[in-house]
C-alpha cells in the first residue's frame, strides 16, 4: 500500500470514525436494539458535530472567536424549513426537497456570513467576539418578528404580526414570529445527516491542507507576518468565515426538518456557546476532538436523567472538571496516575 | 422626551454597576468572567433572605450580601480559574461558563425555581422636579455608580495594592519578579468584583424587583456589552458604556420599535465599534511585530 | 496521545458520573426500579393470559377477565410528566410537577388496586430535549403522558407521539397547534383563542374600556398567540385598541417606555397576555409612574398574588379569566390547597391546579371505561392501547371531570377542553368573582 502523507491519513481516520459510527448505529436501530432515547438523538448529534466542525474552522483554524454562530444555524433552519414547506406539493420526493432545503439553508446564511463578516473581521480579539455576539441576537431579534405565509400568490413577509401577512384563506403560515415554525414535515434522516458531515469533513479537511488553508492559518499565527508576505488578509479570513456559516446554516436546515416546530429562541446565546464548548474541550483547531466531544457532550445530559433534579448541576461539575484536568498540566499527572491505578497498568506518562 | 432620558439613564445606571464588575475582573485577570451575572444573583438572594426571612435592617444585609460574595468570588477563583492560570483564554472563558450553570442550579435547588418579589431596599422618595420624577432607586445607583467608580480608579492608581494590580494585569511574569504575589492579587480582584456584584444585585433586583435563579444571565450579558461598549478595562468606560447601553435601549424603543429594541441596541454597538473598534474609552493596543 | 488522553478522560468522566448515582440518586429512583421490576413481571403474565384467551377483542378486555372482577379498574399506570425543571422556565414545570404527585399520591391512598406511578422529565423548555425527554420516558415503558408543560416542547413532543400512538394530556400548552391534527393529544387547560377572544369578548360586553392598550411579551409563543386571537377578535367587534406594544424575555425589566405609550394614547385599560412575573413589574412600575389604569390578565396572571414578597396591594382591581383560585372554598380546592402548602410551603399557582387536574382526568377516563367495558387491568397495556382507551373517553360527550380547575369538564374530539372561563377580580389581596 502506497504510503500516505500523515494529515492524509489523519483525514481517513476521521472519515472512518463517522463511517463506522454510522454503521455501528444504524444496524443496532435496524435491530431495534437502540433504547428510543438515543435512537431520537442520532439526527441532534450529527447536526451539532457538523456546527462544531464549522465552528472549529473559524475558531481554531482562522483563530477568531465567533458567539454568535447559532445565529447561522438559525438563518439556515427558517430559509430551510420555507423552502421545504413550500415545495411541499410541488416537489414530493422528500430526499429532494431535503437537498433543496439544506442547499438553501447554506446559501442564505452564506449571505448572512458575509453581510456579517465584512465588519467583523475588521476587528479583534474580544472586540470581534463581541460583536459577533451581538448579530447573533439581532438574528434572534429579528427571526422573533419575522412572519412568512405561502399562499396561491406566493410567499408573504411581515414584519408586525400575522394578522398583517394578507393571505387569502387557506394560505399557511410558515413562520409565525415567537412561535417559530410549526408543523413541519420531518424529511431528515440519519443517513442524509451523515452524508453532511462526511461533505462538511471533506471541505474542511481539503480545505486546511490546502494553499488557502495554510494562508488562513498562517494569518492565524502571526497576522501582521502574514500580510508582509502578501497575503489578502481579509480574503482568507472571509473564506473562513462565510465557510462555517454556510454549514452552520446547512446544519440548521437538517436540524429544523428533524422536529415538527423550530422557534427563534433555540438558537440564542447559550446554543452558541454550547457549540464553543464542543469546540473547545474537543481541542482547537482539532476536528476529530471536536467530532467526538460534540458526541459525547449531546449524549451527556441524556444519560445525566437518572439524578434528576441534580442532572444540571452535575453537568456544569463535569464540565468545569473536564476543563480543567485537560488543560491544568498537575491536574492531568495526578489524574493520569490514578487511571492507571484503577486500571493497575503501568502509567503512561505525561501526555 | 426628558423622561425617556431619565429613564434611559436609570436603566443605563444598573447596566452601568454590573459592567464596573466585568471591566474590573477583565482588566485585571484577563478573562471574561461569565459567572458574573450568577454572582449577582447569589448577591440579590442572599440580601432577600436577610431582609425578608431575618428581618434584618438594610445596611447590614447589603454588607452580608457583600460579604457572601466576596468569599463566593474567592471560592470560584481558587477552585475553578487557578489551576487554568497558564491554559487558553477560551478555556477559562468555558469554565467560566460551567461556573455559571453551576451558580444557577445551585441557587435551583436552594431557592426553588419560584420567582421571589424583592424588597425595595432604597425607601426614600423620589426626586420630583416639575413633571420629571426620578426614582429614588435609580438616584442611588448612579451615586453608587460614580462612587464606585471613583474609589475603585483612586485604588488602582494611588495603593499599592492596586498598584499590585495594574502590574499584574500588564504581565504577570514580570510583576511576579518585581516581588508581587500574582495569586493574592488576581484573588483580591475576584474579591472587589464579587463585591461590586452584590451591590449590583441588591441595586438591580430594587429596581426591577423579581428574583429568580436566572435574573443575572442577561444583565449579565448586556453589561459585559456594555463594558465592551466602553472599552473594556476602562473603568469609567464601563459606566460611561453602561449609561448609554440603557439610554439606546429606551430610546430605541420609544421612537423606533419595542419588537426590535435588541437589535437596535446591538446595531447600535457594532456601528461604535467599527468606528471606534476599542470602544469608547479604550486603548489603543500597538501590535508588535 | 493528547487525543486519547481526552477520549480517556471524556469516558471516565462518564464512568464516573454513573457510578456516583448510586451515592446521590434520590430515594425516587430506588423505588422506581423496584416498581419497574414487579411491572415486568404482570407484563409477563397478563400477556400470557392474553395468550390463552383467544375470545378477547383486546388485551384491555383481556386484562379484564384476568382480573376477574367485573367493572373494576386494576393495575400499576406508568404515567410520564414532561417539563421545564431547570431553567427560566422552571417555575411551570415545577408547579405540574408538584401538583401531579399530590393528585397520584391520594389516588394510591384511595384506591388499593389501581397504582398510578410517576416519573416527570426535564426538557428545559426546549424543543430538543423535550423530544429527549419523551424518549426517555419511551425507554421508561412510560404508558400515558402528562404534557409538555409549555407550548412550543409540546408541539414537538405531540408530532412523535401522534406517530407513536401515546396518548398526551397537557396541562398548560395552550396554542391550538398543540392539538390540532394530533387526535391523541386532549389539553386541561383553556386554548389560545378561547382565552385571547374570550378576554375581549367580556371587555366588550361589560363596557370595560373605551381605549385598550397591549403589551405583550414578543419572543413568547404564549404570549403572541393569545395576542393574535384578542386582536382578531377585537377588530371584529370595533374595539379601541390604541396602543401595542412588545417586550422580549431579555428586555423583560423595563417597562416604562411601554406604560408611557400606553398613559399618552389614553388607555384606560392594559390587556397582559403574559405571565405573572413580568406583569408583577408593570404594575408596580405603573403605580410608581402614578398611572391608574385598569389591568386585564390571562391565567397566566394566576399566581401574582403568592409571589413571595410581592405587595398585593398593587394588584388591587386587576381582572382575570382563570380557571382556578387558590382562595375557593369548595372542599376539593380548600384540601387541594393546604395539602400543596403542606409539602411545599407556597400557594399552588394554576399550573400546580391543572398538573394536579391532570392525573385524576386520566385517572377518571379509565375508571369510566373500566366501569362501561366490564373492568381494565392496565398492567403491561402497551401505550396504543391506552391511548386508544383514552382518546375514546376523552372525545365521550358523557365523560366529565371535576377538577380544581373547573367543574364538569367534557372535551371535543378536537382535544379541547370546555369550561367556563371564571372573570375574577382582585381585591383587598384575594380574588372575587365577576
Amino acid at each position: 500500500m502506497k504510503k500516505l502523507s500523515k494529515s492524509s491519513r489523519s483525514s481517513f481516520v476521521n472519515y472512518a470514525i463517522v463511517i463506522i459510527f454510522y454503521i455501528i448505529f444504524q444496524t443496532l436501530v435496524s435491530a431495534g436494539k437502540l433504547s428510543s432515547s438515543l435512537s431520537g438523538q442520532l439526527i441532534p448529534i450529527c447536526t451539532y458535530v457538523i456546527m462544531a466542525l464549522a465552528l472549529n474552522l473559524v475558531v481554531g483554524i482562522s483563530g477568531e472567536l465567533s458567539l454568535g454562530h447559532a445565529g447561522f444555524m438559525s438563518v439556515g433552519a427558517f430559509s430551510g424549513v420555507v423552502v421545504a414547506t413550500a415545495l411541499q406539493d410541488v416537489i414530493t420526493l422528500s430526499p429532494l426537497r431535503l437537498i433543496l432545503a439544506i442547499i438553501t439553508g447554506a446559501v442564505i446564511a452564506a449571505i448572512a456570513g458575509t453581510i456579517i463578516g465584512v465588519p467583523v473581521l475588521r476587528l479583534q480579539g474580544d472586540y470581534l467576539a463581541i460583536v459577533t455576539l451581538a448579530f447573533g441576537e439581532i438574528i434572534k431579534n429579528v427571526m422573533n418578528c419575522l412572519y412568512i405565509g405561502a399562499d396561491s400568490h406566493g410567499l408573504h413577509f411581515s414584519m408586525k404580526d400575522g394578522n398583517s401577512l394578507n393571505m387569502e384563506t387557506g394560505g399557511t403560515v410558515i413562520i409565525n414570529g415567537p412561535m417559530g415554525a410549526l408543523g413541519i414535515k420531518k424529511i431528515s434522516t440519519f443517513l442524509s445527516a451523515i452524508i453532511l458531515v462526511l461533505i462538511v469533513l471533506f471541505i474542511i479537511q481539503n480545505l486546511v491542507n490546502s494553499r488557502a488553508g495554510r494562508a488562513i492559518k498562517a494569518i492565524r499565527d502571526n497576522r501582521i507576518a502574514a500580510e508582509s508576505c502578501g497575503l489578502n488578509i481579509m480574503k482568507y479570513k472571509m473564506m473562513a468565515f462565510v465557510l462555517s456559516a454556510a454549514m452552520a446554516g446547512a446544519a440548521g436546515a437538517l436540524y429544523a426538518l428533524n422536529y415538527s416546530t423550530v422557534v427563534p429562541k433555540k438558537f440564542d446565546f447559550n446554543t452558541s456557546i454550547l457549540i464553543l464548548v464542543f469546540v473547545v474541550l474537543g481541542g482547537i483547531g482539532n476536528l476529530r476532538g471536536s467530532i467526538i466531544a460534540a458526541a459525547i457532550l449531546t449524549v451527556l445530559p441524556e444519560l445525566l436523567r437518572q439524578f434528576q433534579d441534580y442532572r444540571m448541576l452535575v453537568y456544569a461539575i463535569v464540565l468545569i472538571l473536564v476543563m480543567i484536568i485537560t488543560n491544568n498540566s498537575k491536574a492531568k499527572e495526578v489524574f493520569g496516575k490514578t487511571l492507571a491505578k484503577i486500571f493497575k497498568r503501568p502509567a503512561k506518562g505525561q501526555a | 422626551m426628558l423622561n425617556y432620558l431619565i429613564n434611559g439613564i436609570s436603566l443605563g445606571s444598573v447596566y452601568a454597576i454590573i459592567a464596573l464588575g466585568y471591566t474590573m475582573v477583565y482588566g485585571i485577570a484577563k478573562m471574561l468572567n461569565f459567572a458574573h451575572g450568577d454572582v449577582i444573583m447569589i448577591g440579590g438572594y442572599v440580601a432577600f433572605c436577610t431582609t425578608s426571612y431575618l428581618g434584618w435592617p438594610v445596611i447590614p444585609s447589603v454588607l452580608v450580601s457583600i460579604f457572601v460574595c466576596m468569599v463566593l468570588g474567592i471560592v470560584i477563583e481558587r477552585l475553578a480559574y487557578k489551576p487554568l492560570r497558564s491554559a487558553t483564554s477560551l478555556a477559562v472563558l468555558i469554565t467560566a461558563i460551567g461556573v455559571s450553570y453551576f451558580l444557577q442550579n445551585i441557587a435551583l435547588l436552594i431557592w426553588t425555581s419560584n420567582p421571589k418579589a424583592f424588597p425595595n431596599m432604597v425607601t426614600l422618595p423620589s426626586l420630583v422636579i416639575g413633571s420629571l420624577q426620578i426614582s429614588s432607586v435609580a438616584l442611588v445607583t448612579i451615586i453608587a455608580n460614580i462612587v464606585i467608580m471613583i474609589v475603585l480608579t483612586l485604588f488602582t492608581s494611588k495603593t499599592k495594592m492596586g498598584k499590585a494590580m495594574r502590574a499584574v494585569s500588564e504581565d504577570k511574569d514580570a510583576a511576579r519578579l518585581m516581588g508581587i504575589n500574582v495569586d493574592a492579587t488576581i484573588s483580591l480582584t475576584f474579591a472587589i468584583g464579587s463585591g461590586l456584584a452584590a451591590i449590583a444585585g441588591v441595586l438591580l433586583c430594587s429596581a426591577y424587583p423579581t428574583l429568580m435563579p436566572t435574573t443575572g444571565a442577561m444583565p449579565g450579558i448586556k453589561a459585559f456589552t456594555a463594558a465592551v461598549f466602553g472599552g473594556i478595562g476602562s473603568i469609567p468606560g464601563a459606566m460611561l458604556g453602561g449609561i448609554l447601553l440603557g439610554i439606546i435601549e429606551i430610546f430605541g424603543k420609544a421612537y423606533i420599535s419595542t419588537q426590535l429594541s435588541d437589535a437596535i441596541v446591538f446595531s447600535v454597538l457594532i456601528l461604535i465599534l467599527l468606528v471606534k473598534p476599542t470602544g469608547l474609552l479604550g486603548k489603543k493596543i500597538n501590535e508588535k511585530v | 496521545m493528547k487525543r486519547k488522553l481526552l477520549a480517556i478522560l471524556l469516558s471516565t468522566a462518564m464512568i464516573c458520573s454513573l457510578t456516583a448515582c448510586g451515592g446521590t440518586g434520590s430515594t425516587g429512583n430506588t423505588t422506581d426500579s423496584t416498581n419497574d421490576s414487579t411491572a415486568d413481571n404482570t407484563v409477563e403474565e397478563n400477556t400470557a393470559d392474553a395468550g390463552t384467551d383467544a375470545g378477547a377483542d383486546n388485551t384491555a378486555d383481556a386484562g379484564a377477565e384476568n382480573a376477574g372482577e367485573g367493572g373494576s379498574l386494576t393495575g400499576t399506570l406508568k404515567l410520564g410528566i414532561i417539563g421545564p425543571l431547570t431553567g427560566g422556565a422552571a417555575l411551570y414545570g415545577n408547579a405540574v410537577d408538584h401538583g401531579a404527585q399530590i393528585a397520584v399520591e391520594e389516588i394510591n391512598a384511595v384506591s388499593s388496586d389501581f397504582k398510578i406511578e410517576l416519573n416527570a422529565q426535564d426538557d428545559e423548555h426546549d424543543a430538543e430535549k423535550s423530544v429527549n425527554a419523551y424518549n426517555n420516558l419511551k425507554d421508561w415503558s412510560a404508558q400515558a403522558i402528562i404534557g409538555c408543560v409549555t407550548t412550543t416542547p409540546c408541539v414537538a413532543v405531540a408530532s412523535e407521539a401522534y406517530a407513536d400512538r401515546m396518548f398526551m394530556l397537557t396541562p398548560s400548552a395552550s396554542a391550538t397547534s398543540v392539538t390540532e391534527g394530533n387526535d391523541n393529544v386532549f389539553q386541561l387547560c383553556f386554548s389560545d383563542p378561547n382565552q385571547g377572544s374570550a378576554s375581549a369578548q367580556y371587555i366588550d360586553d361589560n363596557g370595560l374600556a373605551e381605549n385598550i392598550a397591549i403589551i405583550y411579551n414578543n419572543s413568547d409563543a404564549y404570549s403572541t398567540g393569545i395576542y393574535q386571537t384578542f386582536q382578531a377578535k377585537a377588530d371584529e367587534l370595533g374595539m379601541n385598541v390604541v396602543s401595542v406594544t412588545t417586550f422580549t424575555d431579555d428586555t423583560a425589566n423595563d417597562f416604562s417606555v411601554q406604560l408611557t405609550e400606553a398613559q399618552n394614547a389614553e388607555a384606560d385599560l392594559i390587556f397582559l397576555p403574559i405571565y405573572y412575573t413580568p406583569a408583577s413589574l408593570i404594575m408596580q412600575q405603573a403605580a410608581s409612574m402614578d398611572y391608574e389604569v385598569e389591568m386585564f390578565g390571562v391565567d397566566g396572571m394566576d399566581g401574582i398574588l403568592s409571589l413571595e414578597g410581592f405587595d398585593t396591594s398593587l394588584a388591587e382591581g386587576v381582572m382575570l379569566l382563570t380557571p382556578f383560585s387558590a382562595d375557593a372554598t369548595d372542599d376539593l380546592t380548600s384540601s387541594f390547597v393546604s395539602k400543596f402548602e403542606g409539602a411545599h410551603s407556597e400557594t399552588p399557582s394554576q399550573f400546580a391546579a391543572d398538573g394536579y387536574d391532570c392525573p385524576y382526568a386520566i385517572y377518571e377516563a379509565l375508571k369510566y371505561y373500566a366501569d362501561n367495558n366490564g373492568g381494565l387491568n392496565v398492567d403491561g397495556m402497551s401505550y396504543e392501547d391506552i391511548c386508544d382507551i383514552l382518546v375514546s373517553v376523552f372525545s365521550d360527550s358523557n365523560f366529565s371531570v371535576d377538577g380544581v380547575t373547573g367543574e364538569g369538564m367534557t372535551w371535543t374530539a378536537a382535544g379541547e377542553v370546555n369550561k367556563a372561563p371564571k372573570a375574577v377580580v382582585i381585591e383587598d389581596g384575594v380574588y372575587v368573582g365577576l
